[in-house]
């Protein structure tokens, strides 16, 4: 197991003119080694991002990132389980499943199993192992004895996010057009305004929970840098950062440093603390997601 | 298609509410074990191993059916909790298993190649292919569909599947795809998949303050109510939260699902079975909502005028909604 750093799908609905050039300086200027790209929230957004993938993608590799093809989390409609289905053929890249639909007859291709794909236990992940899941990046819901256990069963390379808001829900719904007043069909794609997510605070004005299109996450963001030393020992080495709007080549840097052992991991998380976001690392503690426990 | 009649699938958290539900003529009675492997798991609920055969004796005989929810997700290194409650119920003679877990559905399959499985709502299978994916890997026979899909939407599943599926009726409702939902985990600890608990009673405070009363979960105010409002339980998605300096039941209103009104729509989507959500709630609630429906389901076959029904009471914020059935909802 080497450990790696992965870039997850970006989950907003950035201009596609932003999203672009962040991707290109991904490929350019960071030190990852693997880059989930497709729209996993909104089949609505696709169109607008598809646009500018093959550009990115060549860059990419260019720059010797692996690409991975991300997909829906939540698949419903004809169209997106035809757009889905237009990937079955797709022999370059490997798949993200982040919903059972394309698998219904795989043909024991290699696949990524998405964080979307309830996989709590050896022998959920035998299934998908058995049927040709080659790297699979686990729910973040998971504690770290968990964790632990899916580590020593596994025989693909486990991945889990160790930076970014968690994406806690997803709903046919969209809660970004409803605080609009607007519905689905008619969103005027307002989600495009909150790069980060729209904040969802309590009566009381407790920073509560984030807006995400028909996703709902965290209004902390994960990190597990100070973790990343106990997972590697666990044998999981995927380390998933999902894109939040602020310098994600420092932030891949930092964990960077923490795995090559150029920096003591509580130092890094410190750095980090720069105001951006509330950080949180409950789950892998196994108390509220919400919590931060410190080093 | 369907030349059955539409099932009526009722809930019971305690052998009198499956007494009540069996009595009032439910086609099959779901229930779970007293542990965690069933996403209910509240103080004071669901049946241990003797109950469950209690339960079989009186509702067999009566022509009622009995299905065992094991929907939670087994936690790695303690799958013989989930595993058990799988054999028990089998041992036991239960007619149907509800299972969300792929590792369980696996082990079911595999250990009791005769048992009839149903694919719970939890394991979130939203079109025809997911859907193939578990009837021809574990021989599942019923589907229990998310509430992510319109009538039109199923009655097109419907046409391309040849599984049967049960969609909720009646009830509380989950915004969120079910099985995908992690915010009681990330508010309180505990976790739907997991644990089989949302929002648990334990996290919750009700606070008074002059004429309002504000109510919380796990330190998080989730609503306030003034002296004539009806307040309700601080469910965490359907409380009122303020977003972009508005503040609305951004997630959910305080509504309950309600289709009773729409069954011929309903059968000719060509759903088999109907479900009503509340193995929480108590016998009154189990006889009327069942009662209701019974008559309803009665009427519509027999081509006669069904009786009045008003569920209103027993309905979360006294009203209902189509939900997810209708697409105005998303």
């Amino acid at each position: 197991m080497t450990p790696s750093l992965s870039l997850g799908p970006l989950l907003y609905n950035w201009s596609p003119e932003k999203a672009r050039d962040f991707y290109l300086r991904i490929a350019d200027e960071s030190d990852i080694e693997r880059v989930f790209l497709g729209e996993v929230v909104c089949s609505k957004r696709e169109p607008f991002h598809a646009a500018y993938w093959p550009e990115v993608i060549e860059r990419l590799e260019a720059s010797g990132k692996q690409v991975i093809l991300s997909t829906l989390a939540l698949v419903a409609t004809p169209r997106e389980i035809k757009s889905l289905m237009s990937l079955k053929s797709e022999a370059d890249y490997l798949i993200e499943i982040n919903d059972l639909t394309l698998l219904e007859d795989w043909d024991n291709r290699p696949f990524a199993l998405g964080p979307y794909v309830n996989v709590y236990n050896e022998a959920t992940l035998k299934v998908f192992e058995d049927m040709g899941a080659t790297r699979v990046t686990l729910p973040f819901e998971l504690t770290r004895d968990t964790l632990a256990i899916l580590g020593k069963a596994a025989t693909s390379a486990l991945e889990v996010q160790v930076y970014g808001r968690l994406p806690l829900a997803i709903s046919a719904r969209c809660y970004h057009a409803r605080a609009f007043k607007l519905h689905k069909d008619g969103c005027q794609f307002v989600c495009d305004r909150h790069p980060d997510g729209m904040a969802v605070d309590t009566l009381d004005g407790q920073p509560f929970l984030t807006v995400n299109g028909t996703q709902t996450q965290s209004m902390t963001c994960a990190n597990l840098i100070q973790e990343l030393p106990d997972l590697m020992q666990m044998g999981i080495g995927g380390f998933r950062l999902s894109p939040q709007d602020v310098d994600m080549v420092a932030i891949a840097r930092a964990f960077r440093q923490v795995i090559t052992g150029d920096i003591d991991p509580a130092e890094a998380f410190s750095r980090m603390e720069t105001g951006d976001f509330a950080y949180a690392n409950g789950f892998f503690h196994g108390v509220e997601g919400r919590h931060l426990k410190r080093a | 298609m369907n030349a059955a009649r539409l099932e009526i699938i009722c809930p019971a958290g305690t052998p009198a509410a499956l007494t009540t539900a069996v009595d009032e003529g439910a086609d099959a009675v779901y229930l779970g074990f007293r542990d965690a492997t069933n996403a209910r798991n509240f103080p004071g609920l669901n049946f241990s191993r003797d109950e469950l055969a209690a339960a079989i004796a009186y509702a067999r005989p009566r022509g009622t059916e009995i299905f065992i929810a094991i929907n939670t997700f087994a936690q790695a290194g303690h799958e013989a909790l989930w595993r058990q409650a799988v054999d028990d119920a089998v041992r036991i003679g239960a007619d149907a298993l509800i299972l969300a877990d792929t590792g369980l559905l696996a082990y079911a399959r595999d250990k009791h190649p005769d048992a009839r499985l149903h694919l719970s709502v939890q394991a979130s299978a939203s079109t025809a292919q997911s859907i193939r994916f578990y009837t021809r890997r574990f021989g599942v026979r019923r589907v229990v569909l998310p509430r992510v899909l319109t009538l039109k939407e199923i009655k097109a599943l419907n046409d391309d599947i040849e599984v049967e599926t049960e969609i909720f009726a009646f009830g509380g409702m989950c915004p969120m795809a079910e099985g995908r939902c992690s915010l009681s985990s990330y508010i309180t600890g505990k976790s739907p998949n997991r644990d089989g608990v949302c929002s648990p009673a334990s996290h919750v405070a009700y606070l008074p303050e002059d004429d309002d009363l504000t109510t919380q979960l796990g330190g998080f105010t989730i609503n306030r109510f003034a002296a004539d409002e009806r307040a309700g339980y601080p469910t965490l998605c359907k409380g009122r939260f303020r977003a972009q300096d508005h503040v609305s039941y951004i997630f959910e209103d305080p509504v309950s699902l309600n289709v009773l009104d729409r069954l011929p729509e309903i059968v000719a989507s060509g759903v088999t079975a109907l479900k009503i959500e509340g193995r929480q709630r108590g016998k009154a609630y189990v006889r009327e909502v069942v009662r209701s429906f019974r008559q309803g389901v009665d009427a519509f076959y027999a081509q006669t005028p069904a009786p009045p029904s008003d569920l209103s009471r027993l309905s979360e914020g006294q009203s209902v909604t189509g939900g997810a059935y209708e697409r105005q909802w998303r």
